[in-house]
């Protein structure tokens, strides 16, 4: 039993399951499942039709987005005309199938596979961090034996060294494999395999590596016991003790769908929350490991800095009073505000009012200094969708890395091509997207072989049947960008790539706050200033109040002896510079709307307050436009969001993609040959709260570093 | 057979010879196109022969660049079947089969001639670097029981005295004659080898 337990069923599976599903010529089986009759699509596993009948199948190694191993056999139910229980995850449906699961075979068989389960298993729950959470100890209050008849000498197994995300306790390992076929299929890092056989099998690395996966705090949320845990959250709560908020994440523009744990006023952790056209059920690992930069560098009082230079604390009325003194009399072309990459919806709403009522054109949501055409929305958006990514066949990557920009669109493209028939052309630096792709170059002049059909790949885009192309934050930002942007659209309109129902034209952003404020077009206004422009005019003393809200990544030091205001919620590059600190909250810290880098409109939930003194960034705007005596027109988020709707009804409803109607864009220019690459080359930290996370900086020093010195030796 | 394989000193490169990479080409090309994996076990075997009867990680990892498949399968591959050493052993392999019909017909004196005779029990090597022992399961030679598999060859129908001889003649450098030790033929009768004389 323990070597059919053990053995590598998972080889022989075909990672074609979802093809099967899809071939809808085959005939609706019609089954039996506890005297319920129902039909199902082709394919479907006997534990799939007990689910959708409500059915609970207890079951370790199935996973819905995984390859069905079969190898844990919890799953066993009875089905007529055969002798024994059959495993129900890698049982299709049969025409005429009659199945019970609710049968004393199946309960015996079930008992019978949890005590082998448990012959090994520790019994170290209470020290365990998956202790409340874990399938083996919920399963085992089901099916488990009361006491244990096994009296020999449980096994133990050595540790394994991961890394400094995921944790280890291979002793508790019940041999699943999720966390392989995870590696191997999702994340596209074949690192971790089963090694030995029967008894003495491991799951592991075979050579100590940390798993170098953007994806791998995943595996812990795979595991369905306590072997694979999160490391730096080991022995910090129980579930029980959290309170859990269901949200959204900034620190990209995917948007992933998270769930928030506090306990009091702490962020404990985040975790994957279920959404299958953002997220599925996955995060990266900055989405969730840099939450331990949420309690250090935080502002959480008001600063001014006094003649000395220094920044003294203050309260909210000697700061704003300090910004009125400074803005009293100066013309509204001297007043200047660029929003960062964590700006949410309301406060970038809110500033750019303030800023016409003091008659300032000046302000710009593109604090890398992009200038590309955002006068039409399908310019700067995801269009295919992220889910439409499936549907796709041949995809051209311009100037992107997506697994560094977003990880989880990188792993939606190895979903597609795992399938079979996806061709990835890439123009950008070469880089391991962990699926294979077909480097046409760095240069930029690609794009003019590629519209005039002189490059090999265009035989691919000509033929395909929905082809994309992918263009990253980081060409756009280019001084060219505006004309890698219009040739990006020519590639588009020549190879057919948007047509009714079908939008192959992809803008990848990189920042959470870039297209809800180009939506509002917090960019330039008549005569306005660019980033660029804002910071040029500082250096030269022209700009008489730079307002910074959140914006870190700018070069602070070059604003001459500008008069600063940074309202944000981390002590970074910005409050550094700025002469007057407004104290602001961070994502996990407010009820706030952003825009996923699709045009999808998503909402924060306030876990816990924000620290100290600190406010709601919208609050904060609103108090001191009174005080500027500029009051803006709202004194609640709901007033402030009918005003918003008002003016840009996209940001009318939640969770749906407003397919961009398609007009011209862009123009032509001449290019400079540099070459194109990722705005990104370090994943780990690229706002202020990754920048503050200490999980982050060790993952730098054990994945960028390491890797470093690997390629100079 | 999970055995700390990596407490061994490992080379750093390892690389097929001309000969074996020939032999290897000709393997890989038994198989479709795309299905190069398959041929992981062979090229183990071949890498195992070549270097030393054992199989360092360098080795595995040239295999899986030849068969374009992730490294970890191919430990995976090697770590699953016991006839892949992962550490060094001794010139000749000792694989005593102590499954039911060996034991009942007396591999437990097998054992005790290697444990007084060379100092060695499961797993481990003699200190002159010439024999490790290793208790195997059944090697299919059962009517011939008890037998040992000494690297590629089997040596059957032993007693505690013929096991010893064989060990002094392999120190010595000899090859003693393999298959049977009590001079019958295959797996006939004992006396058969008598009538047809």
């Amino acid at each position: 039993m323990l070597c059919f337990l053990y053995s590598r069923i998972r080889f022989s599976v075909t990672r074609n399951t979802h093809a099967i599903i899809e071939d809808t010529s085959l005939l609706m089986p019609k089954l039996k499942i506890n005297d319920i009759e129902l039909e199902v699509a082709p394919g479907t596993s006997v534990l799939q039709a007990c689910e959708q009948l409500g059915i609970e199948v207890p079951r370790f190694c199935y996973h819905d987005k995984l390859s069905v191993p079969a190898n844990c056999r919890m799953c066993l139910v009875e089905v007529e005309k055969t002798p024994k229980p059959q495993a129900s995850c890698a049982l299709p449906c049969g025409e005429g199938m009659v199945v019970k699961t609710n049968t004393p075979v199946v309960t015996r068989a079930r008992k019978n596979v949890m005590e082998m389960l448990l012959i090994n298993h520790p019994l170290d729950c209470p020290i365990c961090d998956q202790g409340g959470e874990c399938d083996l100890q919920d399963q085992a209050v089901a099916y488990g034996f009361d006491r244990g008849r096994y009296a020999e000498a449980k096994r133990a197994v050595k540790d394994k060294e991961l890394g400094p995300l995921v944790k280890t306790v291979m002793t508790r390992c019940i041999h699943c494999t999720r966390c392989v076929r995870f590696a191997d299929e999702i994340a596209g890092m074949p690192e971790l395999g089963a090694f030995g056989r029967s008894e003495h099998m491991e799951i592991g690395t075979y050579i100590e590596k940390a798993v170098s996966s953007e994806l791998s705090g995943n595996l812990v949320d795979v595991c369905p016991v306590g072997a694979l845990t999160n490391k730096p959250y080991a022995f910090e709560a129980r579930p029980w003790e959290l309170s859990k908020t269901e949200t959204i994440d900034v620190l990209d523009a995917v948007g992933s769908n998270i769930r928030v744990d506090a306990r009091g006023q702490e962020v404990m952790r985040v975790l994957p929350r279920l959404h299958e056209d953002v997220n599925e059920e996955w995060i990266n690992d900055k989405t969730r490991y840099a939450c331990d930069g949420l309690k250090r560098q935080r502002l959480d009082k008001p600063y001014i800095r006094d003649v000395d230079g220094k920044l003294k604390p203050a309260n909210w009325g000697e700061a704003f009073a300090a910004i009125a003194r400074q803005i009293k009399g100066l013309p509204g072309e001297a007043i200047a505000a660029i929003a960062g990459n964590l700006a949410d919806a309301e406060s970038m709403f809110a500033l750019k009012q303030l800023m016409q009522y003091l008659k300032s054109p000046n302000m710009d949501c593109r604090q890398d200094g992009a200038l590309y055409d955002v006068s039409q929305r399908a310019g700067y958006t995801f269009n295919t969708t992220i889910s439409g990514i499936e549907k796709a066949d041949v995809i051209l990557l311009v100037g992107t890395n997506p697994r560094l920009e977003a990880s989880l669109i990188n792993a939606r493209i190895r979903k597609r091509w795992l399938r079979g028939g996806l061709k990835v052309g890439v123009i950008s630096e070469q880089a391991d997207l962990t699926y294979p792709t077909k480097y046409l170059g760095a240069n930029p002049l690609v794009l003019d072989e590629v519209l005039q059909g002189r490059n090999a790949f265009c035989d691919l885009l000509k033929n395909a049947k929905n082809p994309m192309i992918i263009v990253g934050a980081g060409a756009l930002a280019r001084k060219d960008g505006l004309f890698i942007q219009y040739r990006v659209r020519k590639i588009a309109e020549t190879y057919n790539m948007v047509r009714d129902g079908w939008n192959g034209f992809n803008v990848l952003q990189t920042s959470a706050a870039r297209v809800a404020g180009l939506d509002m077009s917090f960019v330039p206004g008549q005569n306005g200033k660019s980033t660029n422009d804002i910071i040029a005019a500082a250096q030269n003393g022209k700009i008489g109040l730079l307002y910074l809200l959140g914006a870190d990544e700018i070069d602070t030091s070059k604003l001459g002896s500008t008069f600063v205001v940074y309202q944000g919620h981390h002590g970074d590059a910005g409050a550094n510079r700025a002469d007057v600190i407004l104290p602001g909250s961070a994502y996990t810290e407010k009820n706030a709307l952003y825009m996923n880098t699709e045009g999808r409109l998503q909402s924060t939930r306030r876990a816990v307050f924000p620290p100290g003194e600190a406010k709601e960034d919208w609050q904060i705007i609103r108090a001191l436009s009174e005080v500027l005596g500029q009051a803006l027109p709202y004194d609640t988020l709901a007033q402030l969001r009918q005003k918003m709707v008002q003016s840009h009804a996209l940001f009318a409803r939640l969770d749906h993609v407003e397919p961009a109607p398609w007009n011209s864009f862009a123009r032509d220019g001449v290019l400079d040959p540099a070459p194109l690459q990722s705005s990104i080359s370090n994943f780990y930290q690229t706002d202020v709260i990754s920048r503050s996370s200490p999980t982050m900086a060790a993952c730098v020093e054990t994945f960028l570093k390491s890797s470093v010195a690997e390629a100079a030796e | 057979m999970s055995a700390p394989a990596l407490t061994a000193k490992q080379p750093k490169t390892f690389a097929f010879t001309a000969d074996n990479l020939e032999t290897a080409k000709k393997v890989i090309a038994k198989y479709p196109q795309h299905r190069e994996a398959s041929a992981v076990i062979p090229l183990l075997q071949l890498a195992q022969a070549q270097h030393d009867n054992w199989l360092p990680v360098a080795a595995m990892d040239v295999v899986a660049e030849m068969l374009e498949m992730p490294r970890v399968r191919v430990y995976e591959v090697a770590s699953f079947y016991t006839m892949f050493n992962r550490a060094p052993v001794g010139k000749y392999l000792l694989q005593v089969c102590t499954t039911t019909p060996c034991w009942l017909r007396g591999s437990d004196d097998i054992k005790h001639v290697c444990k007084s005779k060379l100092g060695i029990t499961d797993g481990e090597t003699s200190s002159d670097g010439l024999f490790t022992m290793m208790e195997v399961e059944c090697l299919g030679a059962c009517v011939n029981a008890p037998m040992v598999q000494i690297n590629d060859d089997y040596y059957e129908d032993l007693t505690a005295a013929n096991f010893t001889t064989i060990c002094d003649e392999l120190a010595a450098g000899k090859t003693p004659s393999i298959g049977s030790q009590t001079g019958r033929q295959g797996s006939y009768p004992l006396n058969a080898a008598k009538k047809a004389g």
